[in-house]
């Protein structure tokens, strides 16, 4: 199902950039087993401290962004670690969004923006004009803050990514809806009404299926933009649940304006402010520890 | 108030009260007229359609007073359609000659020339008005839009008799002649219901662009990001997404151009001529409902004569297809904007 492009194939990347994260997580994630990496790159090590450690997945190079004339990042270089969680947080308005949507060029759809700087996939440049953004949008999926469910059957919104790809067999779509499904935590909830619409789901049901929906094609990055702010305490939970539950096998970069999801959920997180990327590192860390005084004020709720 | 006159601070109080309710009546008075007037500009479309559908129910199905006298003495008969022809001929017969001296007054011909030229239309039309909905909604950059939504208005202004003189010194020599009967065979005629129904589906065009084009862009935006980010080209957001949302309002323009495309009059009558017969040859002339209404009543038929009764039976079907259709699509669309509220 997945034709690699070769534009995008993995490039030896710098040795020296390996991530310690602290994978001990809140939801007693100690036991979790790391799946063997089949790439050319670095060999994680698992250490009996309990910290892995995780080669760059994206790294990006002083990126600037503008919308029009209107600058709204500024020189943001930053590393995300693979099979982790990265979170943005920072005010509204500093431009979160608009950095994540860089990493799977969603940006492009939007008139009269450009960019400067590099976005690195495994080292190779997405920005690059022989790469094509239909594949690497399929490699790198994204989640809305809002749940955007297509007006179709369940099974026909899994199944639209696979389907866009050329997947034809009907026993595949199948068998890639079930186990989409299952990953999501959605399964049994919906197993027995797949050819209903999608649009009859709850906000947190038609979240989940969202994340289902990307999974689907495959993907080894979601991005993920505020994925539970329009849902109760409960499915919030059971989202975060997922995260958690996912970062095992993808790498998942996701913005909240929870400062307590980020500590919950993530392993590293990134502070923008005003366009500025402030400061970045270790989750724990970083909230309890902060070096820069602006990232301390915001997290302390002086400012927001 | 009765108490008013006992005090002077009493006394002007009453007289501030009072002018106030004289103004307070003034401008009730003034919002009454002005609802009234509203009121009348509304009630004329509904008591001209009332109007109408008097006058076709009286010459068509019953006529209240049938015998009238005439001004020297003369008793004239004036009974409606189906008062004189039975809904059994008027459906199941074939032939249609009201104006022959062996008079047959089955509908069947007109409805299947009126059908040949309308699905023609739409077979034209609607391919290429959806088409053009999508390219100016997906694909095309604002300069180019600015460029064609003019043309399109241009399309939509031209009269209808125009179309036709098209079809008959254009269409028919030009296109059908040289294609249908010097390389294929096919005799063509000089009027004929596909230089008719090609014209009609040029012509419903800019409806179906534009009003296709208003559902395909109250598609949220959202959706289509969604669908991008699943690694979709716009090829797919578009046929995929994009117009599978917003499908009962293209359905509902569809409607709305075919009962167009059915009452189309002028173009129809001159460039298929008037030739009522069941044919499923589109290259021969054929009668539609419409254009038989309009030689009716260019002819010379007599007033109160079962020909000109026949014409208000005629646009009495005529204006109940085009009411179901209307009505279908209302209900279409009502449902397209309860997905998106
Ligand atoms: N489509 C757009 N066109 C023009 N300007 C935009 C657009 N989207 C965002 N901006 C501007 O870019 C800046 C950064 O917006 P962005 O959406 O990235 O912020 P954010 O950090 O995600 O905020 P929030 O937390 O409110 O979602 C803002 O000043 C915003 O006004
Ligand atoms: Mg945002």
């Amino acid at each position: 199902m997945n034709s690699t492009p070769t534009v995008l194939t993995t490039n030896a990347i710098d040795q020296s950039e390996v991530f310690r994260v602290d994978v001990t997580g809140p939801r007693s994630a100690a036991a979790q087993g790391q799946k063997p990496i089949t790439t050319a790159r670095p060999t994680v090590a698992k250490q009996a401290t309990g910290e892995v450690t995780h080669p760059v997945k994206i790294r990006t190079k002083n990126v600037d962004f503008f919308y029009g004339d209107n600058q709204v990042l500024f020189d943001v270089s930053l590393d995300i670690p693979e099979k982790s969680v990265t979170a943005f947080i920072g005010p509204s308005g500093c431009g979160k969004s608009t950095f994540l949507r860089m990493l799977n060029r969603m940006n492009d759809i939007i008139d009269g923006t450009r960019h400067t700087g590099d976005v690195l996939l495994e080292g190779s440049d997405v920005y690059d004009s022989s790469v094509d953004v239909v594949l690497l949008r399929k490699r790198v999926g994204m989640v809305f803050q809002k749940s955007t469910p297509f007006p179709k059957s369940i099974f026909d919104n899994i199944a639209y990514g696979p389907k866009v790809a050329g997947l034809r067999n009907k026993a595949k779509l199948n068998e890639i809806v079930e186990t989409s499904l299952k990953r999501a935590a959605l399964w049994d909830e919906v197993k027995d009404r797949l050819n209903s619409s999608a649009m009859a789901l709850s906000g947190g049901q038609q979240q989940r299926l969202c994340i289902a929906r990307t999974l689907a094609t495959d993907p080894d990055v979601i991005l993920m933009d505020e994925p539970a702010s329009a849902l109760d305490p409960a499915s919030t939970a059971r989202v975060e649940d997922l995260i958690f539950e996912l970062k095992k096998n993808y790498t998942i970069v996701i913005v909240t304006h929870n400062m307590q999801q980020a500590a919950r959920v993530s392993q590293r997180t990134a502070f923008f402010f005003q366009g500025v990327l402030v400061e970045t590192g270790d989750t724990r860390a970083l909230f309890t520890n902060p070096t820069e005084k602006q990232t301390e004020d915001y997290i302390t709720g002086r400012f927001g | 108030m009765s108490t008013a006159s006992t005090s002077s601070s009493d006394a002007t109080l009453s007289k501030a009260t009072s002018s106030l309710h004289r103004s307070a009546s003034l401008v009730r008075l003034k919002e009454w007229g002005i609802r009234s007037l509203l009121f009348l500009c509304a009630a004329v479309s509904i008591l001209t359609t009332l109007g109408i559908v008097a006058v076709l129910f009286s010459n068509a199905i019953y006529d209240v007073s049938p015998r009238q006298v005439g001004p020297n003495g003369e008793v004239r008969t004036n009974e409606a359609f189906f008062q004189q022809v039975s809904l059994t001929e008027f459906v199941f017969e074939t032939r249609w000659t009201p104006g022959y001296t062996e008079k047959h007054f089955g509908i069947m011909p007109l409805v299947c020339g009126t059908l040949m030229i309308s699905g023609i239309a739409a077979l034209i039309g609607l391919p290429i008005g959806l088409c053009s909905a999508i390219y100016l909604s997906e694909y095309a950059v604002p300069r180019t839009r600015a460029l064609i939504k003019p043309v399109l208005e241009i399309l939509a202004g031209i009269p209808t008799v125009v179309y036709g003189y098209f079809a008959l010194v254009f269409v028919t020599p030009y296109i059908l002649k040289p294609l249908f009967q010097d390389l294929l065979g096919f005799n063509v005629g000089v009027f004929n219901a596909a230089s008719a129904g090609i014209v009609v589906g040029i012509m419903i065009i800019p409806m179906i662009s534009s009003l296709s084009e208003d559902v395909l862009r109250s598609v949220p935006r959202s959706l289509r990001e969604a669908a991008y980010a699943l690694g979709s080209t716009k090829f797919d957001v578009s046929t995929r997404v994009v117009v599978p949302a917003a499908l009962s309002g293209i359905i509902a323009s569809f409607l709305l151009a075919i009962s167009r495309a059915v009452g189309e009059t002028m173009a129809v009558t001159i460039a298929a001529g008037q030739t009522a017969i069941v044919t499923a040859d589109p290259l021969r002339s054929v009668a539609t409902m419409t254009s038989y209404i309009v030689n009716v009543s260019k002819g010379d038929a007599v007033i109160g004569s079962i020909e000109e009764k026949s014409i208000y039976a005629v646009g009495l079907t005529l204006f109940l297809m085009t009411l179901v259709m209307n009505i279908i699509s209302q209900f279409v669309l009502r449902r397209f904007r309860e997905v998106y509220n």
